[in-house]
């Protein structure tokens, strides 16, 4: 780890704290939106479902490209921006949280969606001649038997925002601290021929996967066997 | 019913029916994964099928890697190479940094038009580029741009500095960056800048930002703004930023291709240098 600048740690530090950020408000925003896609029988559910999934198939250029229009001065961005006297939510933290939270929603969503549908109706019908509340259902029942399936989400949003770089990409600004995240520290490095330091972050980033992976195959198996 | 659900409140308190559960929230997404493998391999089998159909194609044909910021006038000239000589120049839009790697992994390139001098000598150096065919096809320049203030008096706006955000390209992968830093340097403004600056990855994404008024000034070519009537400019003089040139090669896949050599020669041609001037570069 000789000679490595010591700026290096700085984009691993800022991906670690956008994935984390990220799956937290993720976790807030898919659960209830699995909910309701896996126990609602509106017509228009899978029209839903298939806008949540789209990010999964669009290139990050278009994503990149609509999200820096929507940040910015014409868009939605602007308006909040605007708010504490900001003219754009591009080139800032808070704007890869939201690109983050969009590109990376149907890998959070779907296991927990899942994990929901395969509950089945019994343990809440039963719950409910129990004189539990739907709310209470939810909380004491539902929640607890679909964790392993919001944990696998958790995990998978995670790792899917530390994977992120195109999206990053269009709207960071590449900014040292603020917007450099991991993906495009490496894609940087590679540029300028600095491949020393791109492998550390590479090779970290190859590790780092293998684990998420493996560590999945091991929680399914441990709840597989918990539950046996 | 009630004994019927009594039950299976029953049955997922003692096995939580958490197996299923688990094995199911895992096993429809691993259901999903196989329906992307399959289309990744769909997708595979025909870029191929593709790929093998362009391979057939007639055979006075040249594929030139071109510079991002060369795209309008590469595809002019192109057209006009057509008529004036019947080959085809296949021309390939990117980065020339992204360019010069895929060169040195044996990318299918016979000509290679960079949009610096440093990548075409050293791709001459490595033995990737026939020597003795390096030219300076083009001189870039360049301009600071901005659709929200007035920077008609570029070097005043700049000294006055307001605005948010100035966006250049990354100053160590793009030519362009690298003279925007050096222009702000030598107006004695970048250190006052630098916390504003947002970096595209190549120039064409410093025009995005700064055409989606993302960031309100920009330091860009001159060649993107043709056409452009938008906004206000101003062309930073040449005397603060050292010149950009642009350097034209031939790669050693192209070495005794006629349609390659052919290209290059009539990239110097008065007709060509016409159209790179109309587009806003200066010429060697």
């Amino acid at each position: 780890m000789q000679n490595l600048p010591p700026d290096i740690w700085v984009p691993v530090r800022l991906t670690i704290e956008l994935a984390a950020i990220s799956t937290f408000s993720l976790l807030l925003v898919a659960t209830p939106l699995a909910w309701w896609l896996a126990r609602s029988h509106a017509w228009f559910k899978e029209a839903i479902a298939a806008v949540v999934s789209l990010t999964m198939v669009l290139p990050p250029t278009v994503l990149g490209f609509y999200l820096l229009i929507a940040l910015g001065p014409d868009g939605p961005g602007g308006v909040i921006a605007s708010l504490w006297g900001a003219r754009t939510l591009a080139f800032t933290f808070g704007g890869l949280v939201i690109g983050s939270i969009i590109s990376s929603m149907p890998f959070v969503v779907q296991p927990i969606r899942n994990a929901f549908a395969a509950l089945g109706d019994r343990p809440l019908e039963a719950a409910a001649t129990l004189r539990a509340s739907p709310a209470r259902a939810f909380w004491t029942v539902a929640l607890p038997l679909a964790s392993p399936g919001l944990l696998s989400g958790a995990v998978l949003g995670f790792a899917h925002t530390v994977g992120e770089f195109g999206v990053i990409l269009m709207i960071g600004g590449n900014i040292p601290g603020h917007t450099r995240v991991m993906s495009t520290a490496i894609f940087d490095y590679v540029e300028t021929m600095q491949w020393r330091e791109a492998n550390v972050l590479a090779g970290g980033m190859v590790v780092f996967a293998f684990a998420v992976i493996l560590s999945m195959s091991l929680i399914e198996k441990r709840f597989a066997r918990a539950r046996a | 019913m009630r004994r019927k659900c009594i039950t299976g409140y029953n049955d997922a308190r003692a096995g939580f029916g958490g197996k299923r559960a688990v094995k199911s929230a895992f096993a429809l997404f691993d259901a999903n994964a196989g329906v992307m493998v399959r289309l990744k391999l769909l997708v595979l089998a025909l870029a191929g099928l593709l790929t093998s159909l362009a391979a057939s194609a007639e055979a006075g044909q040249t594929r030139v890697a071109v510079a991002a910021n060369f795209t309008e006038p590469a595809k002019e000239i192109a057209a006009l190479f057509k008529q004036k000589t019947g080959h085809e120049a296949v021309l390939i839009f990117g980065a020339s940094g992204a360019f010069f790697t895929q060169i040195t992994h044996d990318a299918p390139f016979q000509v290679f038009l960079s949009a610096d001098a440093a990548r075409p000598k050293a791709a001459v150096d490595g033995g990737y580029a026939v020597p003795g065919s390096l030219f300076t096809y083009a001189i870039g320049k360049l301009v600071v741009w901005s659709k929200v203030i007035d920077v008609t008096k570029g070097d005043e706006a700049l000294k006055a500095g307001n605005f948010g955000k100035i966006a250049i390209a990354n100053p160590n992968a793009a030519p362009y960056g690298a003279a925007a830093i050096e222009a702000m340097k030598a107006l004695s403004v970048y250190d006052a800048l630098q916390p504003k600056v947002v970096q595209g990855n190549s120039i064409a994404q410093t025009f995005q930002f700064v055409d989606t008024r993302n960031a309100e000034v920009g330091f860009v070519a001159l060649s993107q703004l043709s056409g452009v009537t938008a906004g206000t400019r101003w062309l930073v003089p040449q005397d603060l930023y050292a010149p950009i040139t642009q350097d034209a090669v031939l790669l050693k896949k192209g070495e005794n291709d006629e349609a390659s050599i052919a290209f290059l020669a009539f990239l110097k041609s008065p007709e060509a240098r016409g159209v790179i001037e109309k587009f806003g570069y200066g010429l060697d």
